[in-house]
């Protein structure tokens, strides 16, 4: 069987606008959430949200391209472009015939849409520009680098909430593992934090005022983000050959379905996924050093996910270390696997464990190593990454150091 | 209006739990009446459009939460008082 390896990295999200910054930001448990820079936050009663900050879409792109893209798109775009740099690919002849596009996204154009319906129901206007059905398309950003990179083999979007990017991840690396494809340009985007967006959350009653501490005893629920996580992906004897530098290997993924509820998790399905992943990998439990958690800081998901983890992995449970990135950068629902994925590329090369800040009280349901608030120096071989979407929908990637 | 507050409070609840209203005991938990966490957001939605309040409710941290639910009864005297505060 092929095996797949990552040869490029890109992101823009709240803890940075490209790889070596989020990754500074991980290693000091920096956090990106803040005050919500949005119009008419006043009516929100949840104003917090890791909001990319000090953002000019006109310092990347020019006035038509502004017209096309959506914030969403915008975000993917940028990361594509430093993760493509990074691998050094040219995407040309028969390895752009061999390439793709599979992107995870949840809300596509929501700030498109939130913006046009405002200006024809709220200001009565009766004409809107003549590209808001491309702007805010789920596709959009993955036809776009498609488009930009000469990307033509399969490219789509996956959309299944909170697991979008994990779903297009494991695809792309299903594609190039089965002989479909030599290289995938895949992860997600997100840019929910808008009016609706977030006014639609708040309705749950699941979101944060202050923010995010999965795992910690006095949680108080979850915070939303925005931004994007972009990786090459690429057949391993290709990659080798071509002498590129190669982050982490790929080497599992499942999937399952809760079939139970919509919303809340169930720890039969998130189990089933994670020791489907090692066994895709030919992995064992006692070679996982680290995972990195769904981990929303909802009392629903943090203690599913722990138990979950206790039955998957047994005894190894207690020996790994399991952290939430999530307490940094918010929860980029369709985008989040992808910007996580990075804290598990920082675990594999650099042998640090990006930590889960925000900590401050003990849940005996939560009982694992959550590293808390400081990262860690610790060499790990294999890792997992979870998500878990609303609709039951669980995802996760094996992932070993190379 | 206190007899109102409660029967419309009722009313909610019982729709919620799919029953007649004389069903719906003042003694009895949500989780007897078969409400789910699911149902109680939805619930108290239909309570906050219903009196045009705002019910401080975090799923995460229901104990914490200003809003009693341990009982129908608990939950009319905490919207009676939601309406006293927020409409004077």
């Amino acid at each position: 069987m092929r095996r797949v390896v990552i040869t490029g990295a890109g992101t823009i999200n709240p803890l940075g606008q490209n790889v070596s910054d989020t990754l500074e930001a991980m290693r000091e448990g920096r956090c990106g959430i803040g005050e919500l820079e949005i119009r008419d936050v006043d009516r929100l009663s949840v104003k917090i949200g890791g909001q990319v900050k000090g953002y000019d879409e006109h310092a990347h792109f020019n006035r038509q391209q502004i017209a096309l893209y959506d914030r969403f798109t915008q975000f993917a775009l940028l990361a594509a472009k430093e993760a493509i740099g990074q691998s050094g690919l040219e995407f040309i002849g028969d390895l752009a015939a061999r390439s793709g596009v599979v992107l995870g996204t949840s809300g596509g154009g929501l700030s498109t849409q939130d913006e046009n319906y405002r200006a024809v129901y709220e200001e009565g206007k009766n004409r809107v520009h003549p590209f808001i059905v491309p702007k805010l398309m789920n596709n959009a950003a993955a036809s776009h680098v498609s488009m930009e990179w000469n990307l033509k083999g399969p490219t789509f979007t996956v959309a299944t909430a909170c697991a979008s990017s994990n779903h297009a991840m494991g695809q792309a690396f299903q594609m190039i593992r089965s002989g479909m494809a030599d290289a995938m340009v895949t992860g997600g985007s997100e840019s929910m934090l808008c009016f609706g967006g977030v006014k639609a959350w708040e309705g749950l009653r699941v979101m944060s005022k202050e923010a995010c501490r999965p795992f910690s005893a006095n949680r108080s629920g979850m915070v939303q983000g925005e931004g994007a996580g972009i990786f090459v992906f690429e057949e391993y004897e290709r990659a080798k050959k071509r002498g590129a530098e190669i982050m982490a290997e790929v080497s599992g993924f499942a999937m399952t379905s809760d079939a139970s509820d919509i919303v809340m998790p169930s720890k039969q399905g998130a189990a089933r996924a994670i020791t489907g992943a090692l066994a895709d990998a030919r992995m064992n439990r006692d070679d996982i050093g680290y995972i990195n958690a769904h981990g929303t800081g909802t009392a629903a998901n943090d203690k599913t996910e722990c138990a979950a983890v206790a039955d998957a992995l047994g005894r190894q449970a207690d020996r790994l270390m399991i952290s939430s990135t999530k307490s940094m950068h918010g929860h980029l629902i369709g985008g989040t696997g992808a910007v996580e994925l990075l804290a598990c590329i920082l675990a594999l090369r650099d042998g640090i464990i990006a930590p889960t800040i925000g900590y401050e009280e003990a849940d005996p349901e939560c009982a694992l190593d959550v590293v808390p608030n400081d990262a860690r120096e610790a060499p790990v071989d294999a890792v997992l990454s979870n998500a878990f979407a609303f609709g039951g929908l669980n995802a996760v990637l094996a992932l070993r150091k190379i | 209006m206190t007899a109102a507050v409660r029967d419309r409070v009722i009313g909610i609840i019982a729709e919620q739990a799919v029953l007649e209203v004389s069903d719906v005991k003042g003694e009895q938990t949500l989780e007897d009446l078969g409400i789910d966490s699911l149902g109680l957001v939805e619930s108290i939605f239909a309570i906050e459009e219903e009196f045009d309040i705002q019910v401080p409710f975090n799923a995460n941290e229901p104990e914490k939460s200003d809003f009693d639910i341990s009982s129908v009864n608990a939950i009319v005297t905490a919207v009676e008082g939601l309406v006293k505060d927020q409409h004077g």
